[in-house]
């Protein structure tokens, strides 16, 4: 009897990983009919290194070690730019609540947690198409980059479990608002201070002590740490890179869980 | 056989009762229409009827699946189409069912036919590589319609399936769900505020009215019921939901707007 208690569990688990890939597969389709978007969004963290990287890299303001500021920065930019792309994810969430395409979804059979963790994941593609980018404009800005194939492996997963935690956070607030109005100013709101109060711009070591505490909540700066070490050549990471990811994946696993309640009471 | 047992179902919202202690039941088979005005209660009842909403208290059984006990149960074997634009505009027609026919786990070998065949049934397949924002208003029902079916439920739930459409896509909609139930014996379960339409569709219509069915019968016994010679289902709609526009309440602006978009999307 234990047996068949023990094939149950493997089916359903089995079911929910298939699942969590048909959802994100969507998402992934609608991308390729239109890509416009992906365009677009690389624009914004190209100004921010081009810009903000540049002056400050002159003036030798920031303490950021032996790195350069420019060094110091793209992993910053990497992280902020998959932020603000995911952040309005929510936005999405509403909008198929309103055409009725969630209701649809809600009544398959789909677990709850996959059709959370499949939006998540499909955020993670879009993060992908920025970590791309910035890659490619760090190298013509001379930023020392770490090639070696390890750190771009576990890079790629930093980026895909940045983009769907801050992706379902996005997802929860949007349950919470359930109106675009609202959450185009929540969205306004949340942004900033989980940018600014991150170790993206710079080390937190500099913080008044208020601001420091909060930076260290702020699953950003695990993120930021994490990517820091596995793109840039030289530069350490202050937790390791082990810890980050570990800090990144209980944040998922718990948004995840959040997510997979709240979801079906958007339709209410 | 009944398949849809709906016993004292109550659902309030604040104080206002959108469903109140409804009894029903449908047989296997039936093309069961909900009729009523705006605000009577219908959509709050389906999405009682689909797991999307919980019940204040009562309970229902769909094919002896109590719906929050068993709500998993009832999601494989029923279908639904909401009231509003479902399909997704960014994918192909195609795509749109090809996703619904993973997540409602139709085995690989037979995913590729069951698409063609649903498309080909809604006369879709020249348009099946187009995305569905290109689509028509009927088309796009008619996506739905097929989304739906991929699983080949026992009960399907139509809410308003013609609303917002013209009076040719109307009727077309209309022989589609006819063909439904010729070929695959689906019990149809749908609301609507045309009395045509229900008067064509339907083997057993309910008239709800403030959040309870107030008469339930076949078309011709509803006509006979209030004793007026050669009556319309117009009539029997004013004499049982009254020509009271006070029921109009407890439907908020969102909910007419979305509604209004909907109808301009389609249309």
């Amino acid at each position: 009897m234990s047996g068949s208690v023990w094939m149950d569990t493997i089916s359903a688990i089995f079911n929910f990983i298939d699942k969590t890939f048909v959802i994100a597969e969507i998402e992934i389709r609608k991308l390729r009919h239109d890509y416009f978007e992906l365009i677009t969004r690389s624009i914004q963290p190209i100004l921010w290194l081009l810009i903000l990287g540049q002056v400050f890299n002159r003036t030798h303001a920031i303490p950021t070690g032996n790195l350069s500021y420019i060094s110091y920065l793209a992993p910053g930019i990497l992280a902020q730019s998959v932020l603000f792309v995911v952040i309005f994810f929510g936005i999405a969430i509403i909008w198929e609540r309103d055409l009725g395409i969630l209701h649809k979804f809600l009544v398959s059979p789909t677990p709850r947690a996959a059709l959370v963790l499949g939006k998540a994941l499909s955020a993670g593609v879009r993060g992908l198409s920025q970590a791309a980018i910035i890659y490619i404009i760090s190298l013509l800005l001379g930023v020392q980059m770490n090639w070696h194939i390890p750190a771009l492996a576990v890079m790629l997963a930093v980026v895909i479990l940045g983009s769907g935690l801050f992706a379902t956070f996005s997802l929860i607030v949007a349950c919470i608002v359930k109106t675009r109005d609202r959450f185009m100013g929540i969205g306004q709101i949340l942004t900033m201070p989980l940018f600014f109060a991150s170790n993206a711009l710079y080390p937190i070591s500099i913080m008044p002590h208020w601001l420091q505490f909060f930076s260290h909540i702020n699953p950003l700066t695990y993120e930021v740490d994490a990517l820091r070490a596995l793109m840039v050549s030289g530069a350490v990471s202050a937790y390791g890179v082990g810890t980050d990811v570990v800090i990144l994946l209980f944040s998922m696993t718990l948004l995840v869980g959040i997510g997979a309640w709240m979801y079906p009471r958007v339709v209410i | 056989m009944t398949i849809l047992n709906i016993d004292r179902l109550k659902r309030l919202f604040g104080t206002l009762a959108a469903v109140d202690d409804l009894t029903l039941s449908v047989d296997e088979g039936e093309v069961f229409g909900l009729l009523g005005p705006n605000g009577a209660g219908k959509t709050t009842l389906i999405k009682m009827l689909t797991t999307l909403l919980p019940p204040t208290s009562g309970n229902a059984e769909i094919a002896g699946y109590d719906i929050l006990r068993h709500s998993g149960d009832v999601r494989r074997i029923i279908g639904y189409v909401p009231q509003m634009l479902s399909a997704d505009g960014n994918l192909t027609g195609y795509e749109n069912l090809i996703v619904f026919a993973k997540l409602y786990n139709i085995p690989r070998t037979e995913r590729n036919n069951r698409v063609r065949e649903a498309l080909q049934l809604m006369e879709l397949t020249d348009v099946a590589d187009k995305t569905v924002r290109t689509y028509s208003g009927g088309m796009i029902r008619r996506l739905e319609i097929a989304q739906s079916m991929l699983h080949r439920p026992r009960l399907l739930f139509l809410d308003e399936p013609t609303v917002g459409l013209d009076p040719l896509a109307r009727g077309a909609v209309w022989e589609y769900i006819e063909l439904l139930r010729a070929e695959y014996g689906t019990t149809i379960f749908l609301t609507t505020h045309y009395m045509e339409e229900a008067d064509t569709l339907c083997t057993r219509i309910s008239i709800m009215h403030m959040g309870k069915a107030v008469v339930t019968g076949t078309p011709a016994e509803l006509k006979e019921s209030i004793g007026a010679d050669g009556a319309t289902l117009d009539q029997v709609f004013a004499h049982y939901a009254g020509a009271d526009l006070t029921s109009e309440n407890g439907r908020g602006y969102r909910e007419v707007s979305r509604t209004r978009r909907t109808a301009r999307r389609l249309g």
